[in-house]
């Protein structure tokens, strides 16, 4: 076990309403790093964020805070903060009272509660709108309210609960560089939930897939866009070709009738595999020199790119290129060595 | 114009079933029963303070009961599952569908001498207890006839309350009592003030419930204004001027409790 670890769950089991949420969930959080649980809704991220919080009591299983166990100690004593999914601002407080419920709460002397709420208001931006009435702020500021005042206690862990869920896009961006760069600047630890991949993929130093209760796969967000384990993973993390495939040998596979040269060794001869091919991976070349050839179905401009939907062989094929080709059109598909992720084939379904 | 032309029916209203009433009220507790000017009715008063007094008080202690009930009730209702709390809701509501006298009788065999609390702590050897036709027997009748006016306007603010804002002050470091008094009462201030008003109100005006389960010597105002209306001493002047008094006690009792509520209410 890591040395650095903070928090450390082991054999969560948790049960609503006689379902099976989290089943023997095992993990261990890094002291200051960037954890995101990604996943589907229904999957047991929130869950997992509501054990570590004390908000959701396991069934069985522990939960481990510096090394001392924390399962049956009530929020109120656990040394970690959290960000609510609505940010759950007192609707009785102005901001700073929000910023400072928890300061005032243990009595800190006035001077010093006004220092350290001004501090916070100041690192999420919102210096000047002390006095104003949370209901006059906008979804971001409320946001930004919400993360001053769990913050405002100097926890070790702060838990966020998909918080930039109800912000308009341009605004969850640049909340997303922002989030990082207070973890980065107060270097502690976060737990952050979201459905959204291409969220977890910018701010995290790990990234939990999960589904169905179930840890799928942890890794950097590296790890988890190359080299998903299963299709799963591979599926949710972005729009991916997934076809079966079969392993003729060390680096080479065959699939959609075409033998490719691939980096992946060690399966057994003539395995049947799954394969994973970015859709942006795929380079479109004329028909006679493709090692694949399919007919356009339909373009779809993206903004930045164009996505296409190609008819090979029974298979569709989605890509993404920065080049149109023409609907109806037959075209060439290459796909490098490096660009070919081979995964074991599921067990299940 | 349009505006105005449209209020009229409520004016109207209002003038009649309020205004010119209160005009009467007034004009009574002011005359002798020749019509001459006096305030010989208004300064006699002296000498009930003493049921005044009693009145205040008791209906402060039943107002005081009935939120201390009544919040708890009120809160777990909120949390409950929204088809459970169509149910509760209307066994709340049950008992009142039922005459008012019909159930302070029921009260009155219960708390008699021989009644069936007596004969159950009999039982064990205790009593018999003097329940009936005391202050005690009063406030109970007070608590139990009003309660459900001060659960359903909790109930109705507490169902509003985020319940990630009771989380987020857990989160926040507060222990059970912490939450409610810093997070949970302060929320439901509009409910408070109004299931308040609508206890206190009832309770200082009430006049059967002190009759059938205080006796004799539970007098309250609302009994000494019946007496002055109705009953053996027939003084109409001097029943004006106690009616008239006992609003303002209501309206100055209510001033405090109602004087920051709109701020709030606008707020949640």
């Amino acid at each position: 076990m890591a040395e650095d670890r903070i928090i450390a769950l082991k054999d969560i089991v948790v049960d609503y309403d006689g379902e099976r949420v989290l089943d023997g969930l095992c993990l261990d959080i890094r002291d200051k790093e960037f954890m995101t649980f990604l996943g589907p809704s229904g999957c047991g991220k929130t869950t997992t964020l509501r054990v570590i919080g004390g908000f959701a009591e396991p069934k069985s299983g522990q939960v481990f805070f510096d090394g001392r166990d924390i399962t049956r100690l009530p929020p109120y004593k656990r040394q970690l903060n959290t960000v609510f999914q609505k940010y759950a601002l007192f609707p009785h407080l102005n901001v700073f009272e929000n910023v400072a419920f928890a300061l005032r709460l243990r009595k800190v002397e006035d001077r010093e509660v006004k220092r350290r709420a001004l501090e916070m208001l100041e690192l999420v931006g919102l210096k000047g709108f002390e006095r104003r009435n949370i209901a006059t702020l906008s979804g971001g500021q409320q946001q930004r309210v919400a993360i001053a005042r769990a913050l405002v206690n100097q926890p070790r862990v702060l838990l966020l609960d998909e918080p930039l869920g109800a912000l308009d896009l341009k605004l969850r961006k640049e909340m997303q560089i922002e989030l990082k760069r207070i973890q980065q600047s107060l270097e502690i630890t976060f737990v952050y939930v979201t459905h959204d991949q291409e969220e977890a993929l910018t701010m995290s130093d790990t990234v939990v897939v999960m589904k169905g209760g179930a840890i799928q796969q942890i890794g950097t967000p590296q790890d988890i866009y190359n080299e998903p384990k299963n299709a799963f993973v591979a599926d949710f993390i972005g729009a991916s070709n997934i076809i079966d495939g079969i392993m003729l040998k060390d680096f080479l596979v065959e699939f959609a009738g075409q033998e490719f040269v691939c980096v992946d060794k060690g399966f057994a001869a003539r395995e049947i595999v799954q394969v994973v091919v970015r859709p942006e991976d795929i380079q479109i070349v004329p028909a006679i020199q493709g090692q694949l050839t399919g007919l356009v179905e339909n373009v779809i401009f993206k903004g930045v790119h164009y996505e296409m939907h190609v008819r090979q062989a029974g298979y569709e094929w989605i890509i993404h290129s920065t080049q149109a080709a023409q609907v109806g059109e037959l075209i060439g598909m290459c796909i490098g060595p490096d660009e070919i992720h081979i995964m074991k084939r599921e067990q299940e379904g | 114009m349009k505006s105005k032309l449209g209020a009229s029916p409520y004016l109207v209203w209002m003038v009649a079933f309020v205004a010119v009433p209160l005009a009467i009220v007034v004009y009574f507790a002011f005359t002798t029963k020749d019509g001459a000017f006096t305030l010989e009715n208004i300064m006699g008063l002296g000498a009930y303070t003493t049921v005044f007094a009693r009145g205040i008080l008791q209906a402060m202690l039943a107002t005081a009961i009935c939120l201390v009930v009544a919040f708890p009730i009120g809160f777990f209702l909120s949390r409950m599952a929204p088809a459970h709390q169509k149910m509760m809701q209307m066994l709340i509501m049950l008992p009142m569908w039922m005459n008012f006298l019909l159930r302070t009788y029921a009260w009155m065999t219960l708390l008699e001498r021989n009644g069936l609390i007596n004969r159950f702590l009999g039982l064990f050897g205790i009593g018999p207890l003097q329940m009936i036709n005391t202050g005690g027997a009063v406030v109970l009748g007070m608590v139990y006839n009003y309660l459900p006016f001060m659960i359903l306007p909790l109930y109705t603010i507490m169902v509003k309350i985020d319940p990630s804002v009771i989380e987020a002050a857990q989160d926040l470091g507060c222990n059970v009592f912490h939450v409610l008094g810093k997070v949970l009462v302060p929320l439901a201030m509009p409910g408070i003030t109004t299931g308040i008003t609508m206890v206190f109100v009832p309770s200082i005006s009430t006049f059967i419930i002190s009759r059938m389960l205080g006796g004799g010597a539970n007098l309250l105002p609302g009994d000494l204004i019946e007496l002055q209306f109705l009953g053996n001493s027939y003084n109409y002047n001097l029943g004006s001027a106690m009616a008239l008094v006992l609003m303002v006690i209501v309206l100055l009792c209510m001033s405090f409790t109602t004087a920051d509520t709109e701020e709030m209410e606008a707020m949640v």
